[in-house]
């Protein structure tokens, strides 16, 4: 930014992106707030009457309570076991020489390349096979191999970033290498971890693909698809306040974790270790 | 408390490029031994290897009555300041301290104990609860130090400690580490390539060149008794001049001028040579008109066009070009590169008293102090005119001045509460600790 003229050309092109994304969002947490036989009946942005009844219709919906468990849970875990499994592979691939080094890192990237929707129909029948259909755990399963090649990635660029030195201290302080590993690089890390976990959980949250074709029941069908089925508080109505209702339930946890772990991203946890 | 003692030492990368090659040293116990030398000559590598964080090739590091070559870093019970000190960030300094009294389980009152009187020997004590990014360069030096001592490990092991620390800074770390290994007695390597840490750390001090290990002894006989030109033109600042000479009997015919070699044994060194190289230091030259009619007797005067001069006011340099033969020149020029120099033109530097009235671009009379050159073979690099007798002696001598240094310690240990706090004051009052930026 050079002169008051690009700092104004910044300024306009970042409102406009910011209009462009803000929007629909906008437009969803308004319709959220109408009244079902509001929409194409009257016009206008903003609801004429707010109402919370679509939020109560949403809770008091089975298909939608069960679905927000099914989600968390089915997230949470996958998260929690991709990062654990991306942390130990992105440190070998960091720090350790080996052979087949170049390929685990190509096969990683050739996995996040795959188009998922090809793999739907095999493992539709395979999981049906092997009683995994329609379980958590088949979900969960799918999710982590394909959030893992992004989460290695991530991760070893992240380690690659602490000095070496870090661990030869710990180790000549009298750690072993898993010692060196937990105590000294694991929380100097935690940048990339926390961001690798933010990731993969929002993969696994917002997939709707494997949410819809992997799941028949209440069991394991998590959000995305279930809003699909949803009904509304009355046959007669369209249910489009309520599915906005609960769109806006479920991108609030989205919002959440990423204020709460901006900092934690953004901060550069590094700073001090070395001379500086 | 250990003695390290390295056997035939061989580091030979994947290329089969020997970093470090042969090496046979001994480290006493409580020696606070120095590993000097230009960039790249392998003192990094051997000191990484005696810590274990590099593999040995061949050869056998014994520390203490043990074989360490296959033993984990761990294991070995050494502690290390590395160069760019590798405080743990996400640690107060109270935690980076007490890392390894954690990671032995030592128990929580123990480790309040030792922390804090590491931290009070550093003067860190009101800095433990403060994360290292927020120290200041010299803070966080005397952190890294603090978790090196405060196990009782079986030695110290030191890379390039200070280089990062600004000059002042330096100096004051430096008598730092100095008191600090006297009072603990702890075997000490430390690696530099830093003439002055060098010369005033160390009992004794190893220059390694190209891997290869060129002479050992306490920094006087270094300076006195140099092996070979490369440990003669590495220690002293500035350095050793080297003037090709060939020979006539006992006559020197050099590019400065003629001039006789009266010692005996020095003037049986040039017996069946043609050409040799004197070494000259620049503090052994003087201005004729200032050197009395007695000293003027046992030197030789010569003429000499001084190119450039510098006073510094406590003395005077003085630079004198001279022409020299191609094979030659192209030799010293090569030498001055190794030792991390580049001279461009082959030429004399003399360190004259301050009061000389010489001026640059005249012609000057230099006396030299001919009982005080070296003559070196120009094929090997050898020093012919090492005087063994002389040597043995100087390590007599330091072998008394470390006893003499470490018993003085021990007293002035005895009365500790005032040596203590003159220290801190001392300390406080000359080192503004302002955070360095990176």
């Amino acid at each position: 930014m050079e002169s008051a003229r690009s700092k104004w050309l910044w300024i306009v092109a970042s409102l406009l992106i910011l209009v462009w994304t803000v929007f629909p969002i906008l437009w969803i947490v308004m319709l959220s707030f109408k009244q079902p036989g509001e929409i194409g009946n009257q016009k206008g942005f903003l609801p004429h009457h707010w109402t919370w009844d679509n939020y109560r219709t949403v809770f008091k919906t089975d298909l939608f309570t069960s679905a927000l468990i099914n989600s968390i849970g089915i997230s949470v875990i996958a998260t929690f076991v991709g990062v654990v499994f991306a942390t130990l592979v992105a440190y070998a691939i960091a720090r350790l020489e080996f052979p087949g080094k170049k390929l685990i890192l190509s096969f990683a990237l050739a996995i996040a390349m795959f188009p998922v929707v090809s793999l739907v129909g095999p493992l539709f029948n395979l999981w049906r096979d092997i009683g995994l259909y329609d379980t958590w755990l088949g979900l969960i399963i799918p999710y982590i191999s394909f959030a893992l090649p992004l989460a290695i990635w991530t991760l070893s660029a992240f380690f690659r970033e602490i000095p070496w030195e870090m661990e030869q201290a710990a180790q000549v302080d009298g750690a072993t290498a898993w010692q060196a590993f937990r105590k000294v690089i694991v929380p100097l890390a935690a940048p990339g971890v926390f961001t690798a976990a933010i990731l993969t959980f929002f993969f696994c949250w917002n997939d709707f693909v494997f949410g819809i074709s992997l799941t028949s029941s209440d069991n394991a069908r998590p959000v995305p698809a279930a809003l699909a089925f949803f009904t509304g508080a009355s046959q007669f109505e369209q249910p489009t306040t309520a599915i906005c209702a609960a769109a806006v339930v479920v991108t609030v946890p989205v919002v959440v974790i990423v204020l709460a772990f901006q900092r934690r991203i953004v901060a550069g946890l590094t700073s001090g270790a070395v001379k500086g | 408390m250990a003695a390290i003692t390295m056997k035939k030492i061989v580091k030979r990368y994947g290329d089969g490029f020997p970093a470090v090659n042969e090496v046979s040293l001994d480290v006493r116990d409580g020696e606070f031994m120095i590993l000097v030398g230009p960039s790249g000559c392998g003192k990094s590598t051997l000191l990484r290897m005696i810590v274990g964080l590099e593999d040995i090739t061949s050869g056998e590091m014994v520390i203490g009555d043990r074989v360490v070559n296959r033993v984990a870093p761990r294991e070995r019970n050494l502690s290390m300041v590395f160069q760019n000190y590798a405080l743990y960030p996400h640690l107060t300094v109270f935690e980076n301290i007490a890392f390894p009294l954690r990671l032995a389980k030592t128990p929580d009152a123990e480790v309040k104990r030792r922390v804090n009187e590491t931290a009070e020997l550093l003067e860190l004590t009101e800095h433990l609860e403060r994360k290292p990014a927020n120290l200041s360069g010299g803070q966080r030096q005397r952190v890294a130090m603090g978790r090196a001592i405060v196990r009782q490990a079986d030695a110290f092991l030191f890379d390039e400690p200070l280089s990062n620390l600004d000059a002042k800074l330096r100096g004051q770390m430096r008598t730092e580490i100095s008191r600090l290994q006297r009072r603990l007695g702890v075997t000490t390597v430390y690696v530099t390539h830093d003439q002055t840490e060098a010369m005033t750390l160390g009992d004794r001090v190893a220059v390694l060149r190209k891997g290869v290990l060129q002479q050992v002894g306490s920094p006087r006989e270094l300076y006195e008794q140099p092996v070979n030109l490369f440990v003669a033109g590495f220690i002293g600042s500035p350095s050793m001049n080297f003037l090709p000479a060939s020979v006539d009997g006992t006559t020197l015919e050099t590019p400065l001028g003629r001039f006789e070699v009266r010692d005996e044994r020095k003037a049986a060194a040039l017996e069946g040579r043609e050409v040799v190289l004197v070494g000259i230091r620049p503090e052994h030259f003087e201005d004729a008109s200032l050197v009395s009619e007695e000293k003027k007797a046992h030197g030789s005067v010569v003429a000499a066009h001084v190119d450039v001069t510098e006073w510094l006011g406590n003395e005077l340099y003085a630079y004198v070009p001279y022409e020299a033969p191609d094979d030659l020149a192209a030799q010293l020029r090569e030498l001055s590169r190794e030792l991390d120099g580049d001279q461009l033109r082959t030429q004399a530097v003399v360190a004259l008293d301050a009061s000389s009235p010489i001026t640059p671009g005249r012609d000057a009379e230099l006396w030299i102090d001919t009982s005080r050159i070296h003559i070196f073979d120009p094929s090997t690099g050898d020093n012919l005119t090492r005087d063994e007798e002389h040597v043995a002696e100087l390590g007599r001598l330091g072998e008394e001045h470390r006893e003499a240094k470490r018993d003085a310690q021990r007293h002035a240990e005895r009365p500790a509460p005032e040596a203590s706090t003159s220290e801190a004051s001392t300390s406080e009052a000359s080192a503004p600790e302002a955070p360095t930026e990176p």
